[in-house]
Order: structure tokens, then sequence, then C-alpha cells
């Protein structure tokens, strides 16, 4: 599996008419590998949420082609790209996204229910087993909207890892987390990568974060200035 | 069994705000209501009229058209001339011919409940010096009664009594109180060409209509002959009830064709009523129809409302991936829950509402209010109500699924 391409972005565009029409990103190509745990950086407003959308698939207006796990995604059907995302993207967003009035153990489990492919025991099973990875084990039956913004951070990264997608994404994962907690999803991704194989894309305003994940691709004003960073 | 998520999550989201759901279902409720109400309403009046009707009119009958000669006779070749005259009528009588070969043969067709000879006198009814004008009908009683069921109407004696007695009168109770008259008492009738007989009372009836009341009575057919100075074959009218009187158009043209003479159908003859009928149906549908929009119109809002407060989870649930189709699915669930509840509760209201003003006397002619419950209309309003609520839902529904989640998570 390693050494093989994941996802493929071929000289990607994108442009915002409003207020006027400006070239957001530009001519980006780059590769991840199965089981990379990539990061991206740049300064606030070069389009690294830009680009992290067009990546999961929800952003379709551009120019250029996405190959995800071997298939281009451009000009799909949407329905298929619903798919696609359910079956093999995680995302975790970079402001908490949960259902509020659904209880953590919920959350994790409805993309799992979605997908159909375990038993609903079994789905509760395994969302248990991710809460307990993140250490929010405890507050499963809780509802959503009853946790601090950090516990809901980690319950979407739960929710992200729920279907184990070849790819997680996450627009400043850590963002509302403290060093501990950062340190521990570090870890968990780590381990994603390492042990299960998955691919991390993370876009992130840590540079220690950064640092030590394996690659760092570093953009600005919508262009990829650095494919591998190097720190000095 | 496995568990759908989309329903799922329909149902928190309905749970997880019973009160606006509760607001919403209650309008369909009141729609459902007042639908099954004022049909069952529509329904009760129409039976209630054309009971009314067929109590002293057949669904058809069969009589002698007049015919009228013809004012030209083209020439045939050119030895002969046209010929023009006056128009005027041809017929000297009305009589049908061998009207008990008619009535038999009317018996035999599949779809006639009953069939009957006829002829009706217009007469004078007198007792001392006190007259009143009215019109008696001279039939088999047996017919007779199988066709009005006189039987049910009557208040002293039996109908059945003309049977034995040849110059019986069963007269309306109006009649009897005007002229001071009881069972057994005798009365003479003078009919419009003179023509007077003595008769016996042998029965007392009481309809729902005060006025045919006053004014009918009925008699053997050979004593009605004998009224209008005619043999005993002299028939004018057969009448005939069949299995379905909303249908008489369609048999109109087959009788027509069978017997040979001319059919009116109860319809033809009384215009005025079904036009009224038609008007009551469509100005209470119209208005029950409102009613429901109204209801419909509550879901759509809510659902709207609804949908608003809900984008982040609706862009949520894209991300995740669940397609325009499964949040479509998830939101018409919502409308069809709120809708199936409202629809059920709205059903029992009603079922409740119409025994209650069944049981209110109006009295008069009418007795109890006509209102009439039927499954029927249960079902009709079970369909639209629920039909109506999933419609007035697709629509927010349609507007989620186009919400673009990336537009979301920007802001
Ligand atoms: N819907 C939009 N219409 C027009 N311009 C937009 C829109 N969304 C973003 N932009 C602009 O596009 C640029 C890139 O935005 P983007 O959110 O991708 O930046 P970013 O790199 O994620 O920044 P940050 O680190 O602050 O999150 C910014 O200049 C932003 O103002
Ligand atoms: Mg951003």
């Amino acid at each position: 599996m390693r050494d093989t391409l994941v996802l493929q972005t071929n000289k990607i565009g994108k442009y915002f008419y409003d207020p006027v029409k400006f070239k957001v990103l530009d001519n980006i190509s780059f590769d991840v590998k199965h089981g990379e745990f990539l990061t991206l950086v740049g300064k606030s407003g070069c389009g690294k949420s830009t680009l992290l959308y067009i990546l999961s698939t929800m952003d379709t207006e551009y120019e250029g082609e996405l190959i995800i796990d071997g298939e281009s995604l451009t000009n799909k059907k949407t329905d298929r790209l619903a798919q696609v995302r359910n079956e093999k993207i995680g995302f975790v967003f970079q402001f908490h996204y949960l259902l509020p009035e659904f209880s953590c153990l919920k959350n994790v489990m409805i993309p799992a229910l979605k997908l159909g492919k375990y038993s609903y025991k079994e789905i509760e099973h395994r969302a248990y087993q991710k809460l307990e990875i993140l250490g929010i084990k405890d507050e499963a039956l809780k509802p959503a909207s009853k946790l601090s913004g950090g516990q809901q951070q980690r319950v979407a990264i739960a929710r992200a890892l729920v279907n184990d997608p070849k790819i997680i994404m996450g627009d400043e994962p850590t963002g509302n987390l403290d060093s501990k907690n950062t340190q521990i999803v570090f870890e968990i991704f780590k381990q994603l990568t390492q042990e299960h194989d998955q691919t991390i894309i993370a876009v992130t305003h840590d540079n220690d974060f950064a640092k030590a994940s394996d690659r760092t691709i570093e953009m600005m004003d919508g262009k990829i200035i650095n494919l591998n960073k190097q720190w000095d | 069994m496995k568990r759908d998520v989309n329903s799922e999550i329909a149902f928190t989201h309905i749970l997880s705000r019973k009160k606006q759901t509760l607001v919403a279902s209650l309008g369909v409720t009141v729609g459902i209501t007042a639908f099954v109400f004022l049909n069952s309403l529509i329904l009760g009046f129409n039976r209630f009229f054309d009971d009314q009707i067929f109590r002293s009119m057949p669904h058809m009958r069969i009589y002698k058209d007049d015919e009228i000669s013809k004012s030209l006779v083209s020439k045939k070749d050119s030895s002969t001339l046209p010929v023009v005259v006056n128009p005027k009528f041809l017929n000297k009588t009305k009589n049908l011919i061998n009207p008990q070969l008619l009535v038999n043969e009317m018996n035999h067709q599949p779809d006639v409940v009953a069939a009957a000879q006829w002829v009706s006198v217009n007469l004078f009814y007198t007792s001392g010096k006190t007259q009143m004008n009215g019109i008696a009908s001279g039939a088999n009683i047996k017919e007779a009664d199988a066709m009005f069921d006189i039987t049910s109407t009557m208040v002293e004696g039996k109908a059945h009594n003309l049977e034995s007695v040849t110059n019986g009168i069963l007269i309306g109770v109006g009649i009897a109180e005007k002229l001071n008259l009881r069972l057994n008492d005798n009365l003479t009738v003078i009919s419009s060409i003179g023509a007077s007989k003595v008769m016996k009372v042998v029965g007392i009836f009481k309809t729902s209509n005060s006025i045919s009341d006053k004014t009918k009575s009925y008699m053997n057919l050979s004593a009605a002959q004998q009224l209008l100075r005619e043999g005993p074959s002299y028939v004018t009218d057969i009448y005939i009830n069949v299995k379905d009187p909303d249908k008489v158009a369609q048999y109109k043209p087959f009788f027509e064709k069978l017997s040979g003479y001319k059919v009116e159908e109860w319809k033809e003859a009384n215009e005025t009523f079904v036009a009224a009928s038609k008007t009551r149906s469509v100005m209470m549908r119209s208005i029950s129809g409102a009613i429901l929009l109204v209801a419909a119109f509550g879901i759509y809002n809510i659902l709207n409302m609804t949908i608003m407060q809900k984008l982040n989870d609706i862009a949520i649930l894209k991300a995740t991936g669940f397609s325009g189709k499964d949040v479509i699915k998830i939101f018409v669930s919502e409308a069809l829950i709120m809708g199936t509840f409202g629809t059920l509760i709205g059903l029992t209201l009603a079922t409740l509402l119409v025994n209650l003003v069944s049981h209110v006397y109006v009295g008069g002619d009418i007795g109890f209010f006509p209102i009439r419950f039927e499954p029927s209309i249960m079902g009709l309003g079970a369909f639209v109500g629920i039909l109506v609520t999933t419609a007035a839902g697709f629509i927010p529904a349609r507007n989620a699924a186009k919400v673009d989640p990336v537009e979301i998570f920007r802001k």
C-alpha cells in the first residue's frame, strides 16, 4: 500500500467572483501517499480552507482535476460524491460541528449508520471505541450541546474516524484543544497513519504540530510555494 | 430490522421541538376535521334530499310523449306537391299499450329494483262543505309500496288494506286533519273531468313533507281509471327504480329503446334541485379545501423554519456523506409524521363531531340533523391529509437538499 497514491490534484484553480473576480487558488498540483501525515500551512487568507473544501469533494466549482483512491471525482454526480465522502473521507472542521439534539454517541454513529456496513449493535460498539480512544467515553450519552468546545472537537474527530476512512481531513483539528489534548490527537493521527495506513491532511497554524508531521505543504496567495517545507 | 438513519434523524428533530410540532399537527387536525365534517354534511344533505325526492318520485318514468304533426311534407317526386299544414298534437290518448307486459319486462332487467304501473288523477277531496284539491295516485299497492315504502309512513290503518277494499283510499295526515276524517270514514272525491266517487279511508300516512301530506292520496288503479272515465287497461306511466339512481342518465337510452316510449329520469325532472345540491357540494368542498390549504401552509411554514434553523445540521449531514435525496427524505418524513399525527387526531375528532351533530334534533320535516358518517369519507380524509402534508413538506425539503455545505462552513 505504501508508496501508492491516495489523492492527486492536477492544476486545480478556483475563482471567487464576489465582490470582484480574483483567483483564490492557482495551479495547485500535489500527490499524497497512503499512510502519509500531511500538514498544510500558510498565512491567514491564503486559501487553505478553500482548497480543503475542494479536496473533500464538497466544493465542485473548480478547474483542474481531483483524484481520490484512483477515481477521478471531477464532474462526478453529487450522489456519488456523497458516497465517497461517507466511505472514504473523514472531516474535522475548523469549528466543532456536531448535531446538537443528538447524544455524542449518536453523533459518532450517524455516518456509520448511513454507510450501513455494520449492524446497529456493532456500530454502537465501534463508536464507543472511538470515543474511548479520544478520552471522552464518559460523555458518550450526554447531548452534544452540553459539552465544552474541546470535548466537542474530540467527538467530531471520533466521528471522522468511525467509518475507518482512507483519508482524514482536518481544518485546524486541534484549534480548540489545549496542549495536552493537542498532543493526544497528534499521537492518534500518527498511530492511524503508521498502523492503519490511513492518511491525514490537516490545515494548521501550529508550527510544532506541522513540524512533527511527515510532510508540510506551504501555501501563499493561492499558490503552493513549497511542496515539502523544511524547518530549520 | 435495520433501523433507517434518515427516519431516526427525523424523529429526533420532531421530538426535540415538541411544541412547534404540536402546533403544526393541530393545524392539520383542524383541516382534516373540517374536511371530514363538511363532507359528511354534504353527503347527509344530499342523501336526505334524495330520500325526500324518491319518496314521491321514481328514479325513472316511462310515458307516452306528445307527438306533433309535421308542418311540412316535402314533395316526393315531380308529380306531387309539398304540403304545408298547421302543426297540432296527434295522439288522442296518453295510454301505454299493454302496461302489464311492459312492467313484467322491466322487472326482468337486472338493474331494476322496482317497477309500478301508475295513473295520476287531479281531484278534489270533499267532506261536507270543505274542499281540498290534490293529486291521487292510482297504483297497484304492492308495487307502489315496494317503490316508496308507504307502509313505513302509515300512522293509522295499513297500506295493504287497499288490496281488499276496492274503493279504499290512503290519505295524507294533512287532508285528514282539514277534512276531519278518521279511519273508515267516507269521503267524496271529484276528478278534474267531473267524475265523482265515494271512497273509504283505509289508511292515513305522514311523510316528512307536510305539503304532500296535504295533497296526496293513494287508491287502486281501477278507482283512478274510473275517475278518469277510462277502461281497466288505461295506464299513463310506468315508474321504475334502479340500483343506482345516480346512473339514470346511462340507463335512459336503453329503457327508451326497450319500451318504445319516452323516459324521463329524476334529474331532468328536478333540475333546480340537482343544481342546488351541486352548488352546496362545491361550496362546502371549497371551504374544506381552503381550511386544508391553511393547514398545509402551517406544515410548510414550520418545516421552512426548521430548515432555516438547521442549515448547520444539514451541512454536517451532507459533509458526512448524506446525499440530497437523504436530506429530502429526512424532512419529508418530518412532514409525514406531523401530518399523520394531525390527521389521526382529526379523524377521531371528526367522528365525535359527526356523531354529536347527528343526534341533534332539528324537528320539523327534517327530524334529526341530516349528517352521515361514512367510512369512505374517513378514508378520503386520511388520504388527503397525508398527501397534502407530504406535498407541503416536499417544497422546503427540496430547498434543504440544495443547501451548499461549503457556504455554511465558511461563515
Ligand atoms: N465565499 C467567498 N467569496 C469571496 N471570497 C472568499 C469567499 N470565501 C473566502 N474568500 C476569500 O478567499 C481567500 C481564501 O480564504 P480561505 O478561507 O481559504 O483562507 P484560509 O487560508 O483558510 O484562511 P484562515 O487561515 O484564516 O482560515 C480569502 O481572501 C477570503 O477572503
Ligand atoms: Mg481557513
